[in-house]
């Protein structure tokens, strides 16, 4: 079985960078990404409906989509697993438009989604769910920005090292989980489509 | 027949117990079908992937992290022995008990108090309470800690008598692969057959808190199952939906009699993370 070598991504990501990544490419992410999920997608785009400005730098940055739980014994930040990206996809291509570079969760995304990313060159990275203990161990700070009154969903930034992820949709609209499965069928002859 | 007296206290305790150690330590029956399965798997990512998940569990124990942030809602079969009379509120108590719970083990409160206005209650009650009247003097309480990412994946269906077997076959297999990646595999499936519109969907829930890989006593029913997890098997979706073998650890199904008119349906659809727990007050 091949085994892939990671490569070293670092965020905010610019255009070019997301544009070099892969389906199917596995990442080890650092630098600056945001947490933001159902309430606060809601919050920042009727933000930018309104013509405000976002609470964070919105070009070229990475969202997670993760409402991680409490942070104990001194850590940065609790359990912290992605959420299913699927509830995003309304107001992702309005976020594409306004900057946003990459997304990390899991589970499908929609056409216009996969429209914006390949129009403005955006990425889509999966991080494995249900492995939230696992994950936490790669957020080394996370800060409160806005929204504290959501809880769990608040909007809070976050510096992660080599954060292990897998591109799953690329600015190309190539898409692991439909080449993925695919793959495996046809190498163990259950491919009859 | 004496009756027992019956303190609430005592279901709230054990419901607080429960909370943290549900979040934290995966059920062996689990993480051993994990296991296996990651000795199988052939998929390219597939293999890191449960390894990476192997993984989490260990950190999950050791460190009191909840393997996943989704602590979920609490679902509770609550089955209390018709000879005991309760002195105090159960509802009331589990709830406390819930609160205390996952105020104490620091878990995510992810209940909201009412479906369209969505103001979190703040404590993640209420929980969600089946109760069954049972023989004896016992309390039994299953707890589940449903997540919802999965949750969101189930569906129903009305089917035809006519449809039979083959009907259920297919709503389950389309149920598998709708859900794909998004409930994140691999799966545990729980399926109710038979009953009602709403009793159907109690009993696919109820096979959710079986043990992962115990068969149903009806061997008509445990073959059903393993033809079910092999067909499920042989999609290819795998682990996280990257592709492989491991799509899903288990298919339980739990039946009931029904109307001669109906053959209702329902696929309960869980994570790996198939937090449940049993015990008898």
């Amino acid at each position: 079985m091949e085994k892939k070598a990671f490569i070293q991504v670092q965020a905010p990501l610019d255009e070019a960078a997301a544009r070099s990544l892969r389906s199917g490419d596995r990442v080890l992410l650092s630098g600056t990404v945001y947490t933001l999920r159902d309430a606060g997608h809601q919050r920042l785009v009727d933000l930018l409906n309104q013509g405000h400005n976002p609470p964070f730098p919105l070009e070229d940055a990475v969202i997670y989509y993760v409402g991680p739980t409490p942070a104990t014994g001194g850590r940065a930040i609790g359990s912290a697993g992605p959420t299913t990206s699927s509830r995003m996809d309304p107001y992702t291509p309005s976020l594409i438009r306004h900057g946003l570079r990459g997304m990390i969760g899991k589970g499908h995304r929609d056409l216009q989604v996969i429209r914006a990313m390949k129009e403005y060159g955006a990425v889509y990275f999966a991080a494995t769910g249900g492995a939230g203990a696992l994950l936490s161990k790669t957020i080394v700070e996370a800060e409160l920005l806005a929204w504290e009154e959501l809880g769990t969903e608040a909007l809070r930034r976050l510096t992660v090292r080599d954060m292990p992820l897998t591109v799953i949709i690329d600015s190309q609209g190539r898409n692991l989980y439909e080449d993925g499965p695919r793959d495996w069928r046809r190498q163990h002859g259950y491919l009859n489509d | 027949m004496a009756i027992r007296e019956f303190h609430t206290d005592l279901l709230r305790d054990a419901v607080e117990t429960m909370c943290g150690p549900a979040a934290c330590d995966m059920p062996r029956d689990v993480s051993g079908a994990m296991e296996r399965a990651s000795r199988l798997e052939d998929g390219v990512n597939a293999r890191s992937v449960l390894l990476e998940l192997l993984k989490n569990y260990d950190i999950a124990a050791a460190e009191r992290i909840p393997v996943c942030q989704d602590t979920g809602m609490v679902v509770i079969f609550l089955d209390v022995g018709r000879d005991l009379h309760f002195v105090g509120d159960p509802y009331q108590a589990i709830d406390e008990g819930v609160r205390r719970g996952y105020k104490k083990a620091a878990l995510r409160m992810s209940t909201v108090g009412d479906p369209l206005r969505r103001v979190n209650t703040g404590d993640n009650t209420p929980a969600l309470v089946t109760t069954r009247l049972v023989p004896g003097d016992r309390v039994t309480v299953t707890f589940l800690a449903k997540g919802f990412g999965s949750e969101n994946m189930s569906r129903l269906a009305m089917l035809r008598p006519a449809d039979g077997m083959e009907g259920v076959r297919k709503f389950v297999m389309e149920t598998a692969a709708q859900a794909g990646p998004n409930a994140c595999p691999p799966l545990v499936i729980g399926v109710g057959i038979g009953g009602s519109f709403d009793q159907v969907a109690l009993a696919a829930k109820r096979a959710l808190s079986r043990d992962t890989g115990q068969p149903h006593p009806d061997p008509y029913y445990a073959g059903f199952e393993q033809s079910l997890l092999e067909e499920i098997n042989r999609s290819g979706v795998g682990p996280q939906g990257l592709g492989g073998r491991t799509t899903a650890l288990s298919v339980a199904i739990e039946v009931l009699p029904t109307h001669i008119a109906a053959l209702p349906v329902a696929c309960n659809i869980n994570c790996h993370v198939a937090r449940h727990m049993r015990e008898v007050l």
